[in-house]
């Protein structure tokens, strides 16, 4: 558990970062989008109801992206179904996480070599965490949340840092063809 | 898509081609083909182009195109219903599916028999064990291979397990499409109950994996025994207060009383089979009609509806866990303790060049039948998956004109499809 305050505070008294702090809000409200694709989505639902519950974790399901902060993309990711994961990628609200469930969202698992199949859903959006498994347990998908956790208290996000690399490529593109 | 979400792809490349191996690569993998920004064109026109859902029709009729799905909660998976409505009223409705089509029967070309086994568990992903005994018995017919008596029981017994398991989650996540959350979590504990006797059996939770050709893989322990009589009389006593909390409430009848009606002739005529087709009154069950394994020996009732509606099916799912419980009661009495749980299998799987081979059997969903097709090598020639959701899906589009959008969600809950398994 990451150390929320500097410990050395006056009783009754509360100091902390507030990056420290917004980062422990985050991790503690994750609500995930309801979205299954495929078989581990019934572990998922397994994970969400009365003997895994992800309400421990303060984890909701969303219907909808734009209420949603995590995405949990379980399981097989397929040609027809690819532009709609990036849509609904892009409507969710940032900061946004991402976790690969299973064999198939992480590199297409027994169906990689599927005509249909996009092996890994990481080729169409950043992926945070991969939880291995075909499917994985339910603990398996709550270690997955727990790492993503402790990534969400450090500041880390792969979307965040794909994005500020995009921004560096795009100037350092305009500055060559200023040079030009 | 603005420029720098293109540019954050370009180094991923959607398909790249890994293996050098014919067939492994698709209509996608060519890198040549794919535009600079690594999408393909077509996938980077859906995503661009405008949203299908709230679009008027541009000749200014009243109708509104609404698209269900393939992200919606009540559409069990990835179905996408491609509505037209008038106000609330359903005026069209298009099925689109394809969305998990993961071509298993092509690879059933390329893979052995024995590998093929554990690998059909993921079509209906919600009753694996079901999927392995249609295609073990396919296997089993098409070799000529004999399957202990023992090893019978132990399928029936995790068969009949499953099915229950099955109907559980089709029961909770119907009550969820009807608004009723409690339900769910009752039903999904009831189903971790029959996911501890799989563990405590098989070692899996969700997918057994453990019919093999010619017998199961092994013996069930000791400790499963009074498991499973407790884990049968809690399920027994959940099913009651499900009855008490979903089956006479006043909200649940309206909802689902004379919705979705569809006639004997017409289930017929679509090929549906299952709860559908035993909702409108037709007592048509493969366990009944073409016995196979050792059903035969035990005794057992085909629930049947009358009207064919949303109701009728919800009933006859319910009245059939309890058939379930009877069947694994009997055969745990006649459980021979002692006896082979697997067949002599010959060295090398090689069935006759040209046989093809049907076997049915009946799973949660209804008919499953598999057809192999053989030329003379260990692996299929062709094989097919006779899906019932399939069947079954296709009743909705007949049924849906006329009715309330909200009712839709009750039809497509009430048929309890599996897309793995539709769409293959």
């Amino acid at each position: 558990m990451e150390r929320l305050t500097s410990g050395d505070e006056l009783p009754g008294i509360l100091t902390t970062r507030l990056e420290r702090m917004v980062n422990w809000a985050r991790k503690s409200s994750l609500w995930y989008l309801l979205f299954g694709l495929a078989c581990c989505a019934i572990e998922m639902m397994a994970t969400g109801a009365s003997r895994y519950d992800f309400d421990r974790f303060g984890m909701i399901f969303r219907a909808s992206p734009r209420q949603a902060d995590l995405m949990i993309v379980a399981g097989t990711v397929t040609a027809k179904m690819a532009p709609r994961i990036k849509r609904l990628y892009d409507q969710m609200a940032e900061p946004r996480w991402v976790i690969a469930m299973g064999a198939c969202a992480s590199n297409g698992g027994p169906y990689h070599q599927g005509y249909n199949v996009v092996d890994g859903v990481d080729k169409l959006i950043p992926v945070d965490v991969y939880v291995p498994g075909c499917p994985p347990r339910p603990e398996a998908l709550l270690y997955g949340v727990l790492k993503l956790q402790e990534r969400i208290a450090k500041g880390e996000s792969r979307g965040y840092r794909l994005l500020a690399e995009d921004v560096q490529d795009d100037r350092s593109q305009e500055k060559e063809a200023e040079r030009v | 898509m603005s420029s720098r979400s293109k540019g954050s792809f370009a180094h991923h490349g959607l398909h790249r081609a890994r293996d050098d191996q014919p067939g492994a690569d698709g209509l996608l993998s060519d890198p040549d083909a794919l535009p600079a920004d690594g999408l393909p064109k077509e996938i980077a026109e859906a995503v661009d182009g405008p949203p299908e859902a709230m679009r008027k029709l541009e000749d200014g009729s009243k109708f509104l195109e609404l698209s269900m799905g393939p992200q919606h909660p009540s559409t069990h998976g990835v179905l996408r219903l491609a509505v037209r409505l008038d106000g609330e009223e359903v005026v069209e409705c298009k099925v689109d599916i394809g969305y998990l089509h993961r071509s298993f029967e092509k690879f059933a070309e390329t893979w052995q028999f024995p590998q093929l086994a554990p690998f059909v568990d993921r079509n209906d992903y919600l009753a694996g064990t079901l999927n392995e005994h249609a295609y073990c018995l396919a296997v089993e017919r098409l070799l000529d291979l004999e399957v202990p008596e023992r090893a019978e029981y132990i399928r029936v017994i995790m068969a009949e397990l499953n099915r229950i398991g099955s109907h559980l989650i089709w029961f909770g996540t119907f009550a969820m499409d009807l608004g009723a959350t409690t339900a769910f979590l009752w039903a999904f504990e009831g189903r971790e109950r029959i996911y501890d006797l799989n563990e405590v059996v098989t070692g899996g939770r969700m997918f057994p994996q453990f019919f093999r050709l010619g017998g199961v893989r092994n013996d069930f322990p000791q400790e499963f025994f009074p498991m499973v009589e407790k884990t049968l009389a809690e399920i027994e006593a959940s099913l009651e207060k499900f009855h008490g909390l979903v089956t006479g409430n006043p909200i649940f009848e309206a909802r689902t009383k004379g919705i979705g009606r569809l006639s004997a002739e017409e289930a017929i005529a679509f090929g549906c089979s299952g709860a559908v087709l035993r909702a409108t009154g037709v007592p048509y069950d493969v366990r009944k009609a073409d016995p196979y394994s050792i059903y035969d020996r035990f005794e057992f009732d085909v629930p049947v509806g009358e009207n064919g509606d949303v109701y009728d099916r919800y009933i006859v799912r319910m009245r059939e866990m309890e058939e379930s419980i009877k069947i694994v009661r009997q055969a745990l009495k006649e459980y021979p303790r002692k006896g082979p749980i697997m067949g002599k299998l010959p060295r090398r799987l090689k069935p006759p060049r040209g046989a093809e081979v049907y076997a049915h059997v009946e799973s949660p969903r209804g008919d499953l039948g598999v057809y192999i097709v053989s030329d003379g090598t260990d692996q299929p020639y062709r094989l097919k998956w006779r899906a019932p959701s399939f069947s079954n899906l296709y009743a909705v589009q007949r049924l849906a004109p006329g009715l309330m959008v909200a009712d839709l969600v009750a039809l497509v809950g009430s048929v309890d499809i599996v897309l793995g398994e539709v769409d293959r």
